[in-house]
């Protein structure tokens, strides 16, 4: 299949300082939805921005269509459909008018673009609030209203960066139905980026988990999961002893890593490895106090390659790079 | 199905657009009309006769009547000091609608419109020239709204006035503006700050507005302040409007020098905002 994007050690330094995006290469197929998962201030919009030809990128460079997103902008602008991650509508304007603006800024004369924008409108279901200013609107409907825009001219390939962020979950999912049905009626290529990981998991075809502007892992979400090669079971004992010798011999248990008195034991079939590892420990006189089995999910596979959680992440030292780059971005 | 829209694009595409944009936040929502009128009449109603400074020489028992007429003729070129300084507030009106035309462009770059037109093939000179042509119509109409209140308040056109010398004025006023809005949307190109731009405004409406002869005829300041008077481009855009609008003669060659000064300035301006644009608007 043809590679609609194709990236090639793409860098961004920050005020000669700060590495926003690392080197980072891959390639989307055409009619893929590609995942870009990491916390905030991974390099993700970074790497959209580059991606969309409106921020220069120090070293390396991408093709988007087959044009050099240095060399060729232009043409790369036509060919692609961009949804910011900030609402970009203009609050004065009606949902209609903002359409019919951004199919000006096409170039796609009046007769073509009002007939897409009504199209659009059907499609993300915002017909009956076309002719009301976008001021009224839910954040739900600005969302949608923020698709339409961005498929006004027909895009091959669709860039939307954190396309639920800030919604709730009931608008979010809402949401990930109208991105599917989008792709669906139009057939493009879709690049996203996203710290959910459900909605990385829901939507995307392939993931690349993105940490300190580097790709750490890149797959389809299912191998990733399996990549993780079984059930985690974590187990919490009441002794500060390490006991991890001992689970380790248990047959079927494949790695046991400690943190502080908590275990997380990677095991084939999870449901019968469980009690024999209960067993094991309570004949050696160990007191478990906590007991917990998942099945993989993307928040594991996070935990595994970056060996954080998503939400320990955003907590710490992630906060404070984020502000770094937003004032190095001004 | 997919970009098919390769057709035949002018460069122009999205210039209407982009300025449509800014005038409709402007015109549908009056009460921003309202308010910029407000301040010159302030300026005309309370400055312009509680400062009169023609009632100095007109209403003094030490001043013979017609030597205050001719003093003031000699002064200001006309009898009142009224009609003078309502041309002045021409300027002041289209100076501050100018000033306000950097502040946009910051809006836009902080709520992202900006970056998402920079995502379109529409050309980085016509997002900074569409705001400085909207800035410039709602300056002009501004102007328009301006010279009929003064009217109703008694400013006094030349006896030789026609409507062609209202199409000079506006002339004059367009150059201005173009090349004021050019050079305030360069000032805030890069900027995501509007605080920063609003101490910018600060630091030189007034100075802009005083070191023209917007107020006071140049001729009685001191001569560096006339140096600088000299640069200033309100100068030569009001000079140009009161010699069109109240002044009884016309002086040809300095109307030609003031039209010559200001096309220059339109010029250099607006060519540094488009020259700007391509190396600055992205990053």
């Amino acid at each position: 299949m043809e590679e609609v994007i194709k990236v090639e050690n793409l860098t961004k330094v920050f005020n000669k300082s700060l590495t926003a995006v690392d080197h980072v290469s891959f390639s989307v197929k055409e009619g893929e939805i590609f995942g870009f998962l990491g916390p905030n201030g991974a390099g993700k919009t970074t790497t959209i921005n580059m991606l969309i030809t409106i921020l220069k990128p120090t070293e390396g460079t991408a093709q988007v269509c087959k044009y050099s997103i240095t060399r060729d902008a232009n043409e790369v602008r036509n060919c692609i459909g961009v949804v910011p991650q900030e609402y970009t509508a203009d609050e004065d304007l009606t949902g209609m008018e903002n359409i019919l603006l951004c199919a000006d800024l096409y170039g796609i004369p009046r007769s073509e673009s009002k007939k897409r924008a009504e199209e659009l409108l059907e499609l993300v279901e915002m017909s009956k609030f076309a002719d009301k200013r976008v001021q009224t609107y839910s954040g739900g409907m600005r969302r949608r209203l923020e698709l339409a825009c961005g498929l006004v001219n027909r895009p091959r390939v669709l860039f939307l960066d954190e396309p639920t962020l800030g919604l709730d979950v009931q608008t979010r999912a809402a949401t990930w139905n109208y991105i599917k049905k989008l792709k669906e009626q139009y057939n493009m290529t879709i690049f996203m980026t996203t710290h959910y990981l459900e909605e990385a998991d829901n939507l995307c075809d392939r993931i690349a988990i993105i940490d300190r502007g580097k790709i750490i892992k890149l797959d389809s979400p299912e191998a990733l999961k399996e990549s993780l090669g079984g059930d985690i079971l974590t187990v919490t004992t009441k002794e500060d002893d390490d006991f991890s010798g001992l689970i380790d011999k248990i047959p079927k248990v494949k790695e046991v890593k400690k943190q502080d008195s908590t275990y997380r034991v990677k095991v084939e079939r999870g449901e019968e490895t469980a009690p024999h590892i209960l067993n094991t420990l309570m004949k050696n006189g160990v007191t478990i106090t906590r007991l917990s089995l998942s099945k993989p999910t993307l928040d594991e596979v996070y935990l595994e390659y970056t060996g954080k959680t998503m939400r320990e992440e955003e907590a710490t030292d992630m906060f404070r790079q984020r502000m770094t780059l937003m004032r190095a971005r001004h | 199905m997919t970009s098919e829209n390769h057709n035949s694009k002018s460069i122009f595409h999205g210039f209407w657009a982009l300025t449509n944009r800014d005038l409709k936040k402007w015109y549908k929502e009056p009460i921003l009309l309202f308010m910029s009128i407000i301040q010159p009449i302030i300026w005309m109603g309370l400055f312009g006769r509680a400062m009169n400074i023609g009632a100095m020489l007109t209403n003094n028992p030490l001043v013979p009547p017609q030597i205050a007429d001719e003093l003031m003729k000699n002064t200001f070129g006309v009898s009142d000091y009224f009609s003078f300084m309502s041309v002045g507030m021409l300027s002041f009106v289209t100076l501050f609608t100018t000033m306000f035309s950097g502040m946009s462009i910051v809006w836009d770059r902080r709520l992202g419109f900006l970056n998402k037109a920079l995502s379109t093939p529409v050309a980085r000179g016509t997002i900074i020239m569409s705001k400085v042509l909207s800035a410039v119509i709602r300056s002009l109409i501004q102007a328009a709204l301006v010279i009929g209140l003064a009217l109703l308040l008694g400013m006094q056109l030349s006896s030789s006035f026609t409507v062609l010398h209202l199409l000079g004025v506006f002339a004059a006023l367009f150059l201005m503006c173009l090349g004021l809005s050019s050079l305030f949307i360069a000032i805030a190109i890069r900027s995501a700050r509007w605080e920063t731009q609003m101490a910018v405004m600060n630091l030189l409406n007034l100075p802009l507005l005083f070191t023209s002869n917007a107020l006071f005829p140049t001729s009685f300041m001191p001569d560096w302040l006339q140096t600088i008077s000299k640069v200033n481009p309100i100068s030569y855009g009001t000079d140009a409007a009161r010699q069109l609008l109240i002044l009884p003669t016309i002086n040809a060659s300095q109307l030609a020098m003031d039209f010559a000064f200001l096309s220059v300035f339109a010029l250099v301006f607006a060519t540094m905002g488009i020259v700007l644009s391509w190396k600055y608007l992205s990053k």
